[in-house]
């Protein structure tokens, strides 16, 4: 499947084994940042130790997390040059901004504040202490913020225009990019899935204290602080999912489509398809289950917006490069200096779709001399494979509701003082803890392989994305990062592992299970 | 919204304030890394120095992080045809940047000492490596690289794998390690008691001596090298392409701008004059001048090579009227524009709540201290 020598798939492969290692860590750290400001806040209010004892626990395995996601995070903003310049000059001038912006307002925030978070205990007042665990939180959500803001424009490039003059896209209007209705979307489902991930990782772990009858009293008072928080998360995630996002922008139209296998258009509201076998080839799902105004409901929030089926997709793709090419065509004498009137007339009519026309270039270099059959397979690369969409958004959507199950019953069982006999569920706890990550890694795969064949959704194909560089060079990197993060990840697991046996007694106080007891 | 032309200069010169930002702030971090073997000889020794930076390293990186977002946003071009053309080097100082985070936060967490002494090598690996290729990089600057743009604005390349090994490039290098050494030095000195301090104060005396000497064996090195002058240049006031200006490559080029503004001979020599200063003052035991005398190296060695290659930014060797300058390589009008808003109202609050921490953790960091925190300090 992956040439040795194809620099665009192996560089395709290099970032997204690095931004899915990096959102290993990103997660935990939005969520387990929230749990420290309430164990934090919960110690400053009542002035009681285990709270306390709670925060710098808890933190520890914070510490040993972010470690991770600081280190994996720089690569992903040194890749865009290296393996993506042609990416990076085509629209930094735009997605440039949110990242330089992120650096500035967040990730400095979170950056200066964490040392003082472990290295400020003696230092300050306890409510200052808790003042700069809070600014470490928002850091962190802000970065996420802001990351996603480039991310959403990937996916809906609004507030932005080519110029033929520089060869770029150049920005129009920032407020556009910033309130991009895509990227606030995002937004609040990455953050709620990371604070689902916080508290499933505090909900776990506490109830293998609770399984083990050791340290009960921290163990309970974090359960319940994971609980609280994780189902408030979970529905939100739920509520939250960012399907309303699928319904601006023809790339995310054409994502919705092929999560759920949606061949044709369907009078509004849509059926939604709970079970298939989608049909790539022959363009239908097979042995489908449906779910009768679903769909309609659920992604465009009204039930008379009809959800665009593939077919009409394609046929509307296929106008779209047949302007395209006029767009390039015009281009191409821009640039030798014909700014002729009928020219620019031209290129002015058919710019929109000139990113149409660009992913001819995989076929023919001219693009205008395209023929009918490599006219088709362009069509035909505009919709992504639909069967892993399909079945990686269900896997994901599964989860989240066992996440709201899981949060209900602790929640429930532990408000009723149930909780104790009810050991099936404190395993069930344990054993989900890595769960929420499977579901974080499905739904940036559904975003992102759902973008494809774009990097700038209509603007840009990705096969024009990469560096010009040697497939030697990629290849060199992959497996040299690749080789450090598998040793690092190894020992982040274990110095994890570590410290959660070693349970809260790794705080040295003498108060906790396992330690030799002092007065 | 100021002119187009005043707006690219200033980002210039925002961009050259977050590199030097970088090197002044993440500088000490590196180079207390890279003494790490010699400052410390016993492990307590060790938690000391990596104390002193530990609790603040991870701020400072962000420089890092935010010149690097900042080069994208506003000079897209050199972003593009800098990172990529210099792959395999941003390749290393990024696989020597993961140990660093991982390095700080996990070496003090088991007792072993085979997994202490790693680290402790890994820290130090961290802080020279990047220290390095940063300088390697900049040598490369001065000597071209082999880049060009094609009318779509792709880069291609030319050379071969070890061609920015070159002695220039090696000899900046140099230069970058023993600056930032020296810088770590003197915080060192500053920040710690008893033989570590002691050792810091020997290092920094002995690299002050040594930096001073490279830097004028730079000065005449540079005096020998072909340089680029730029003989014409579109509107500025425009959007502009490289393909806009006519660029000839001269023996000596690279002092051009010495001849044209005679004040510029005031950097280079208050260069010299400050590395020699942290050696003294690190000779007399006057911390706060030696630490004060080696971020002033900083800042005047960096600008002496930001204004030597002005207005180049990033010159080709393949091609040299691809060689990007502020003028052609700046993002539109308006991202300009909008960014230096942004930047004016952050940047300030970044450094006022940055300096409010390091005001809370000042004080020395003694082998007692550690004792003390040993479940908490790094």
């Amino acid at each position: 499947m992956i040439s040795p020598d194809d620099v665009v798939t192996l560089s395709r492969l290099q970032f997204a084994l690095t931004a899915m290692f990096h959102f290993l860590f990103v997660p935990l750290t939005l969520g387990l940042s929230w749990i420290l400001v309430i164990c934090e806040a919960a110690y400053v209010m009542t002035g009681r130790q285990v709270y306390q004892d709670m925060t710098r626990f808890w933190g520890k395995l914070f510490g040993i997390n972010f470690a991770m996601g600081v280190a994996t995070g720089l690569t992903l903003e040194f890749q865009f040059g290296t393996n993506w310049a042609y990416y990076s000059h085509y629209v930094g001038d735009i997605f440039g901004v949110p990242l330089a912006i992120e650096g500035m307002m967040a990730f400095f925030l979170e950056s200066t504040f964490i040392g003082l978070f472990f290295f400020g205990w003696n230092r300050l007042s306890p409510v200052k202490h808790l003042m700069v665990t809070t600014l470490l939180a928002l850091g962190t959500n802000l970065s996420a913020l802001w990351i996603l803001i480039a991310n959403g424009w990937m996916q809906n490039p609004v507030g932005a225009e080519f110029n033929y003059h520089t060869m770029r896209m150049e920005l129009v209007s920032l407020s556009e990019v910033f309130f991009n209705p895509v990227a606030q979307a995002k937004f609040v489902h990455t953050v709620a899935a990371g604070y689902v991930t916080g508290a499933m990782f505090v909900l776990g772990i506490s109830a293998f204290y609770l399984l083990r009858a050791r340290d009960t009293g921290f163990a309970i008072r974090s359960f319940a602080i994971a609980a609280g928080f994780g189902l408030a998360a979970s529905l939100s995630v739920i509520v939250l999912g960012d399907e309303s996002g699928y319904t601006t922008g023809e790339v995310q139209k054409v994502k919705l489509a092929a999560i759920e296998a949606e061949w044709e258009t369907h009078p509004a509201p849509a059926g939604l398809t709970l079970f298939g076998l989608p049909n790539q080839a022959e363009e239908r799902t097979d042995y489908a289950v449906k779910v009768p105004y679903a769909l309609g409901l659920i992604a465009t929030r009204s039930v008379d917006e009809p959800v665009i089926g593939i077919k009409d997709l394609k046929r509307n793709h296929d106008l779209r490069i047949r302007r395209g090419m006029k767009a390039y065509e015009a281009l191409v004498k821009l640039k030798a200096g014909d700014r002729s009137d009928a020219v620019l007339l031209q290129f002015e009519q058919h710019k929109a779709d000139l990113g149409f026309g660009l992913l001819l270039k995989k076929y023919t270099p001219r693009v205008v001399d395209a023929t009918e059959a490599q006219i088709a397979q362009a069509v035909s690369d505009t919709i992504p494979q639909v069967a892993p969409l399909f079945w990686a958004f269900r896997g994901m959507v599964g989860l989240g509701f066992l996440f709201l199950f899981i949060f209900g019953a602790s929640f429930w069982y532990l408000a009723r003082k149930q909780l104790a006999p009810r050991r099936w569920l404190l395993r069930l706890c344990v054993v989900a803890i890595p769960l929420p990550w499977v579901a974080a890694e499905l739904g940036w795969f559904v975003a992102e392989y759902g973008r494809q064949p774009w990097t700038i959704s209509g603007i840009l194909p990705t096969h024009l994305s990469v560096s010009s560089i040697e497939a030697s060079q990629v290849w060199t990197s992959l497996l040299g990062i690749g080789a450090i993060y598998l040793g690092l990840f190894v020992v982040e697991m274990y110095l994890m592992l570590k410290y959660i046996r070693l349970g809260p007694a790794s705080l040295g106080t003498g108060r906790y299970h396992g330690e030799a007891t002092t007065a | 919204m100021l002119d187009y032309d005043t707006l690219k200069l200033i980002w210039w010169g925002l961009l050259a304030t977050l590199l030097i930002g970088f090197a002044l702030m993440d500088g000490f971090d590196m180079g207390v890394a890279m003494l790490l073997p010699y400052v410390g000889r016993t492990d307590e020794e060790r938690r000391v120095a990596i104390n002193v930076v530990g609790p603040t390293w991870e701020g400072n990186q962000v420089w890092l992080v935010l010149a690097g977002g900042a080069i994208f946003a506003a000079w897209p071009l050199v972003y593009a045809a800098g990172f990529s053309v210099f792959y395999y080097a941003l390749v290393l100082a990024l696989c020597a940047l993961f140990l660093r985070p991982v390095g700080f936060d996990y070496r003090s967490k088991l007792a072993h000492p085979h997994w202490r002494s790693f680290w402790d090598w890994g820290l130090f690996v961290g802080g020279l490596v990047p220290a390095l290729v940063f300088g390697i990089a900049i040598g490369n600057l001065f000597v071209g690289l082999p880049f060009r743009f094609d009318d779509t604005m792709r880069v291609s390349y030319g050379g071969g794998l070890l061609d920015q090994l070159n002695p220039f490039g090696l000899y900046c290098g140099l230069v970058s390690a023993c600056l930032l050494a020296l810088h770590g030095a003197t915080l060192l000195l500053l920040r710690t008691e008893a033989a570590v301090g002691l050792r810091a104060q020997r290092a920094a005396m002995v690299l002050g001596c040594l930096l001073a000497l490279l830097f004028i064996l730079g000065g005449v090195w540079l005096a020998g090298m072909a340089g680029l002058s730029l003989q014409s240049q579109g509107a500025v006031a425009k959007a502009l392409t490289p393909f806009e200006k006519t660029v000839t490559r001269v023996a000596g080029g690279w002092l051009l701008n010495y001849g044209r503004w005679d004040w510029l001979w005031l950097l280079p020599v208050s260069g010299v004059v400050a590395a020699l200063l942290a050696s003294l003052s690190a000779w007399r035991g006057w911390r706060w001048a030696a630490f004060l005398a080696s971020a002033a190296a900083i800042v005047a060695i960096l600008l002496t090579a930001g204004l030597s290659l002005f207005p180049f930014v990033l010159p080709s060797s393949m091609d040299v009227q691809s060689s990007l300058t502020l003028w052609d390589a700046s993002s539109s009008h308006k991202t300009l524009w909008a960014m230096l808003l942004v930047t004016a109202i952050l940047l300030p609050i970044v450094l006022l709540y940055t300096s409010w921490v390091y005001r809370v953790l000042r004080g020395p960091v003694t082998v007692e201290a550690i004792r003390r925190d040993s479940h908490t300090a790094y």
